[in-house]
């Protein structure tokens, strides 16, 4: 019964009741925008602001508490549970979307093209069409279009993940062995192998937009397409740049070998990032 | 693990902060618990007026009241009230309250993000009852948001998704403290098994609640993009397929249901024993059929779509494995009945509700098991029989469960007890009431009444008459409720400590209403 | 005071039985008209009475408990909690009763899905909120609306009683009609929304789905009038789609069939002469009432957010030819469907007439069946 075992309750939390009402004025925003209503960008990016605020602030505190001491194992151990189980509703999330595309695949596109329990659906109401991969529909919704190919860019991008995951584990082995040069170059290097991911993802879209006519509007495949890679993308810009703040820390030198969850919480993230890219590798640009 | 509270110097000697910041910034497990349970019962009754206005169209047939597009507004909106607004946050509110206190625990183990948690919803509550004032009004798809016709929407529409949103967030989050608190923040020497099942049900639920949430924001967001960004995913015109979305929603669906229930199961098998003054019989067996149900919830969504035209294999297999549920269910009414069974019972209003709950909620499990069998759910889909199966298994099994805890629990939380008399009272108001609207429903649904219409043939003019004058005593016995309530917070009889003759557990070794920090050194578990 | 409450409960709930045994409507499915129904009907009755008898157990032991386990009357708790063999006995049973339900429930369930062999097909589709009925290799093919006095007497306020009504809400304009005794097929399907096709007597339901085919069958032996709803929600009118099948002996279906042709071939005689402009606005507002106001409402104010106004609408009083397309071809991924099948040239041109020049608007032009006629 000393303090030191006391569990750390904080008090008087302003910061979520800002990201409340942050929340609410970006997607409040958002959704008017979609609805063409008038200053609703203004209010969405006020909701951005707000948030992002919100995430100095509350981070900031958080982190102010970790330095001084605030945080024994017990409550490092709540925020590592805390963590895996956040991955885990992120691993559902893209399920989600995974599910849709291997149903895609696997029913309604042969259905439509009339292949088992499809046939009178071919029959009756599509009867020109056959079933293949990739298809932008019966209809040839958004027009003609080129498929985006696994071997180039995407190969190159699956390169730079994994070596990322590579180099951040690599600054985790540094920082458990206290040699601080190999944390912060390993780090640096993930973050930049990070960025550049983004860049080429981005990259990769303009050449889909403007070259190969591929947009969210070509059918099926261009749906999930786009709606995989880029809450990937998404993702990927996430964690970089959560692991910029983390090298920024590790700079300051926030981390000890024992003490360093916000650490070991966003390079579990990265991994998470990475086994969801080579899914996308596999399901999305290459089968 | 040694948890032991309040001696921190950040957090010395206080006790809540004054005014409405203390609600607004608290960290405290018990304030969050009440501004859930106090928001709970806002939107119980927000949700609530709504069935009313249901019912009262459907009083006689004709359109009297309400054009057919508002009908399907509130019928809509009284779901996703009921479910995301009262329901869960019931729940969470009851797991803020008990949770921390039953495992010995000093809090939950993230108290800051306990407070956002709660904070998202009142803004995602505004948004989603805002769309009532917009061009287009509120979302009339029914609670399912089917394509494409949800897609049909107006500008609430996109409100609604973001709605939506939020409380898949709230949701999440929440579920993550409760398994993280669980986990983590146990008194020495309490190990799992000897954890009270309220709070192995809520591990459970949590553990569903994570796993399928995100899947239902995957799903939403879907829609957003095909009305907005031209995506097909839910168009054959593009390769997509409407039923896409309904594989997808019943994903996160059917766990969803048992989301509404199991933490009343674990309520129920704290009241049960204490009014029997007797051991819960079978502890063990319980955890593990909460468990089998939790997984079977993952494989039996397409029983919600028998008639869409699966594969007949896929229809087997579905209606397999649903029945397949009956099983675990069973053995927790199995149970609950050998608990009672020579024990010394007495029938304090909590235990009224538990009974009623059981009876009930098994009555509403039967209709779920015809439903079950495909071929005649063939018949019974879509129909009124459907609505009443739902409802015995919600209002008199999740509702029931709620009002049974906070009977059972207000005591402690207020310190004061609760009018016995009224108490009493309530619960015949209400299980005469609820039978009276709900039991018809079976026989209008298996006569042929389609649900989701405003408007109904002749036939089955009396049963809805009948129906509507329950819901309306229904409705009034709950703002009976709502009374007592607000007398019981507001004085009352003082409450002894131990409050229940036969209650067992750590709630009842502190004084009522406990202290603002609950243990000040951690509990004994023997 | 407890005894007397129970007393209350239990005379509540005996005038409600009796009051529900005296009525003469239906209390339970329906026994149906075909083999089908029937077999369904005989499962229902069979799980029915299994969770009856379970039930009784169930209740049975928990009132004993609750009668003569109760402190007042001096009981004393005994302490037992677990019992092996307890738990085994109720596990095992339940799951067997299970496997006893199963049984019955897979042979219906594999012999509805055989839609093999149909003896004729009807595609039936769905739309917002009518249905449409093509007699594959017939060239039948006709809508099928909620009828004009339903129609009447559902209005908000109509003050007309619908007992008044002869089949209120379930009587249409065009029943689907089908010959006795013959497996007829149907390929079910949606051009806007799910909707679902249902006729309790026939035993089943089935979703009709935009995009996508499915197939049921059904055999009736006996003629008759068999009514039914749509089962999906579908919009603000789902409430207000009603089927009706006439099941005719071989014979009369014949006739009727060929009376279907010529009268097809009629209608599309009609569609030479030309009409002045009032012929096709009185027609127009006639077409209008049945066809639009659901969506465009009686006045054409529409409804803000879903449903445009008519009154004022840009389309509605500019060029003509958008205003044609717009009703003849809909506008995709909006409610708004594609009339083009579902009114002739005749009616096409007078509903079109009759929004530019009513309904608040005034533009003047009028277009003629054979201009319709011409953009097909
Ligand atoms: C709390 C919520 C809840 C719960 C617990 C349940 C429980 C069950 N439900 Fe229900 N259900 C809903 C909420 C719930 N349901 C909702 C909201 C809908 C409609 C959604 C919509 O369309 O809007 C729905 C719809 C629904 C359908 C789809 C109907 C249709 O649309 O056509 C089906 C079909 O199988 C079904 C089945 C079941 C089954 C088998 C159970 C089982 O878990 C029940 C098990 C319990 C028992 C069986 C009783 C106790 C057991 C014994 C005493 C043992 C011995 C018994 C036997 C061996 C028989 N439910
Ligand atoms: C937990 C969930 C929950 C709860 C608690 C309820 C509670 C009630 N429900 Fe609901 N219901 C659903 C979940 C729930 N429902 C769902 C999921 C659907 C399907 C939706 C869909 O098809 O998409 C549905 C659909 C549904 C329908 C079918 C609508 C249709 O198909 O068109 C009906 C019709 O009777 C109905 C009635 C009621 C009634 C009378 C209550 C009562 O129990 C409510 C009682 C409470 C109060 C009345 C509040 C207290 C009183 C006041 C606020 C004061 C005003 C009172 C008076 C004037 C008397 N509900
Ligand atoms: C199921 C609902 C529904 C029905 C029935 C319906 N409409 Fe529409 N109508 C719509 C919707 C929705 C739009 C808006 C389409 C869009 O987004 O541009 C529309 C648009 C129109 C417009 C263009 C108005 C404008 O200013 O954009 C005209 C003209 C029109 N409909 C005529 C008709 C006629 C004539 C009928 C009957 C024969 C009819 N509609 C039946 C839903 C319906
Ligand atoms: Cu068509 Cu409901
Ligand atoms: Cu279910």
């Amino acid at each position: 019964m000393s303090s030191e075992n006391a569990y750390f309750v904080p008090h008087d939390a302003k910061w979520p009741i800002i990201g409340s009402i942050g929340l609410m004025l970006f997607f409040g925003g958002f959704a008017a925008q979609l609805n063409n209503m008038p200053s609703s960008s203004i209010v969405m990016t006020i909701g951005f602001l707000v948030l992002v605020y919100m995430m100095f602030g509350w981070f900031g505190e958080v982190i102010n508490e970790s330095e001084s001491g605030s945080y024994k194992s017990n409550e490092d151990a709540s925020f590592r549970v805390g963590m895996i189980w956040f991955i885990f509703s992120e691993v559902m999330f893209f399920a989600a979307f995974f599910g849709a595309l291997y149903y895609i695949r696997t029913f309604s596109v042969p259905w439509i093209g009339g292949i088992g329990a499809g046939s009178v659906t071919n029959e009756y109401l599509w009867s020109s069409f056959e079933a293949m991969w990739p298809t932008n529909g019966p209809d040839n919704i958004g027009g003609d279009y080129q498929k985006m190919g696994p071997w180039g860019l995407p190969a190159i991008n699956t390169l730079i993940l994994l070596t990322s995951g590579v180099t951040v584990t690599w600054a985790h082995w540094g920082l458990i062995a206290n040699k601080r040069k190999q944390l912060i170059f390993g780090l640096a290097l993930t973050v930049i192998l990070g960025f550049i991911f983004v860049a080429l993802q981005a990259l990769e879209y303009s050449h889909g937009y403007n070259d190969l006519n591929l947009t969210m509007a070509s059918g099926v495949y261009g749906s999930t397409f786009y709606m995989l890679t880029g809450f990937h993308g998404f993702h990927v810009t996430v964690g970089a740049i959560m692991l910029a703040v983390m090298l920024v820390r590790s700079m300051k030198g926030h981390f000890t070998p024992e003490n360093h969850f916000a650490f070991e919480a966003t390079a579990w993230y990265w991994h998470f990032v990475d086994v969801v890219w080579l899914g996308l590798f596999v399901f999305v640009y290459w089968l | 693990m040694a948890t032991v509270t309040d001696l921190h110097d950040d957090h010395h000697d206080h006790g809540p902060a004054k005014g409405l910041m203390r609600w607004v910034t608290t960290t405290n497990h018990k304030d969050i618990g009440t501004l859930y349970l106090i928001f709970a019962l806002v939107m119980f009754m927000v949700g609530g007026a709504m069935a009313m206005v249901i019912r009262l169209e459907l009083f006689q047939p004709g359109l009297q009241f309400v054009d057919p597009g508002f009908f399907n507004q509130m019928t809509t909106v009284h779901a996703l009230v009921m479910i995301f607004g009262g329901v869960m946050p019931a729940f969470v509110g009851l797991a803020n309250w008990m949770l921390p206190i039953m495992i010995g625990g000093p809090d939950m183990a993230l108290p800051r993000m306990n407070n956002w948690s709660f904070w998202i919803l009142p803004f995602a509550f505004a948004m989603l009852l805002g769309t009532f004032f917009m061009d287009g009004g509120a979302p009339a798809g029914g609670w399912t948001l089917y394509p494409p016709l949800v897609l049909q929407g107006g500008d609430g529409f996109s409100f609604m998704i973001f709605a939506i949103h939020m409380m898949g967030i709230s949701s999440v989050m929440g579920a993550i403290n409760v398994i993280v608190t669980i986990l983590n923040m146990r008194a020495p020497g309490m190990t799992l098994m000897k954890m009270p099942l309220f709070v192995w049900t809520w591990f459970i639920t949590a553990y569903l609640l994570i796993a399928v949430m995100p899947v239902l924001a995957g799903a939403v967001t879907m829609l957003l993009t095909d009305r907005f960004y031209d995506t097909t995913f839910f168009s054959a015109a593009g390769g997509g397929d409407p039923v896409l979305f309904q594989h997808i929603f019943w994903f996160f669906g059917h766990p969803e249901v048992y989301i509404l229930i199991l933490p009343a199961f674990g309520v129920i098998s704290a009241i049960i024993p204490t009014f029997a003054r007797k051991p819960l019989f079978g502890y063990s067996s319980m955890v593990y059929a909460t468990s089998s149900i939790a997984f079977l919830s993952f494989i039996v969504w397409a029983h919600h779509m028998f008639t869409v035209g699966l594969p007949l294999q896929a229809e087997l297999f579905f209606m397999y494995a649903t029945m397949l549920i009956a099983v675990p269910t069973g053995v927790k009414v199995f149970n609950w009945i050998s608990t009672m069974w020579k024990g010394s019972l007495t029938f304090e209003t909590p235990m009224l509700f538990a009974i009623g709950f059981v009876i009930m909620f098994t009555i509403g499990g039967f209709s779920g098991l015809m439903l079950a069998i495909a071929p005649a759910d063939f018949q019974y889909h879509d129909t009124y029989f459907v609505v009443a199966h739902f409802h015995y298994v919600l209002v008199t099994g999740a509702v029931y469960s709620i009002m049974a805890s906070v009977y059972y629990w207000i005591p402690k939380w207020t310190g004061n007890m609760y009018s016995e008399k009224m108490g009493q009272w309530h619960f015949w108001l209400s299980t005469i009431s609820v039978n009276i609207l709900f039991f018809p429903q079976h026989f209008l649904g298996l006569a042929g009444m389609p649900r989701r219409i405003p408007d109904y043939s002749v036939q089955f003019a009396e049963f809805n008459m009948w129906s509507s004058i329950g819901g309306f005593a229904f409705g009034l016995s709950q703002v009976f409720f709502c009374y007592i309530v607000y007398k019981t917070i507001k004085g009352g009889e003082k409450a002894t400590d131990q409050v229940w003759e036969g209650a067992e557990g750590l709630e009842w070794t502190l004084s009522s209403p406990p202290p603002y920090h609950s243990f000040s050194k951690a509990p004994e578990i023997k | 005071m407890i005894k007397l409450k129970q007393l209350f409960a239990g005379g509540l709930v005996l005038t409600f039985m009796s009051s529900v045994a005296q009525a003469e409507y239906g209390l339970n499915l329906p026994l149906g008209v075909t083999e089908t129904s029937k077999q369904v009907y005989d499962l229902h009755m069979l799980i029915l009475w299994i969770c009856v008898v379970i039930g009784v157990i169930v209740f049975g032991a928990m009132i004993y408990s609750m009668i003569y386990h109760r402190k007042s009357r001096g009981a004393v708790a005994s302490q037992f909690h677990e019992s092996m063999a307890a738990e085994i006995i109720w596990t095992v049973i339940p799951f067997v009763i299970l496997i006893v339900m199963a049984v019955p429930a897979t042979k219906v369930l594999v012999e509805m899905h055989d839609t093999s062999e149909a003896d004729m097909k009807i595609k039936v589709t769905g739309y917002q909120w009518k249905w449409r009925y093509e007699y594959i290799g017939e060239g039948v093919d006709f809508f099928s609306t909620l009828d004009a006095a339903s129609n009447e007497a559902r209005k908000l306020g109509s003050d007309i009683d619908p007992s008044t009504v002869e089949n209120y809400l379930l009587n249409v304009d065009n029943p689907l009609v089908i010959p006795a005794g013959k497996k007829v097929g149907f390929l079910l399907t949606a051009s806007d929304v799910i909707h679902s096709w249902w006729v309790p007597d026939f035993g089943w339901k089935k979703d009709a789905i935009p995009g996508f085919v499915n197939e049921a069958w059904v055999k009736v032996d006996e003629p008759g009038v068999y009514r039914g709803q749509c089962a999906e929600l579908c919009g603000r009118d789902h409430g207000f789609m009603p089927i009706v099948v006439e099941v005719k002996s071989q014979a009369d279906y014949e006739t009727w069939l060929a009376e279907q042709k010529t009268g097809a071939a009629v209608a599309q005689v009609e569609v030479i002469k030309e009409l002045d402009s009032a012929e096709l606005n009185s027609k127009g507002k006639d077409i209008y009432n049945a066809n639009c106001v659901a969506c465009h409402q009686q006045n054409g104010q529409g409804v803000p957010g879903v449903f445009p106004a008519i009154t004022g609408s840009t389309i509605a009083t500019g060029d003509i030819n958008q205003h044609i397309d717009m009703i003849m071809n809909g506008k995709a991924g909006t409610a708004m469907a594609a009339f083009k099948e579902q009114l002739n040239d005749v009616e096409l041109a007078a509903v079109v007439t009759y929004q530019r020049n009513s309904l608040g608007n005034n533009v003047g032009d009028v277009v003629q069946p054979t201009a319709i006629a011409a953009l097909r």
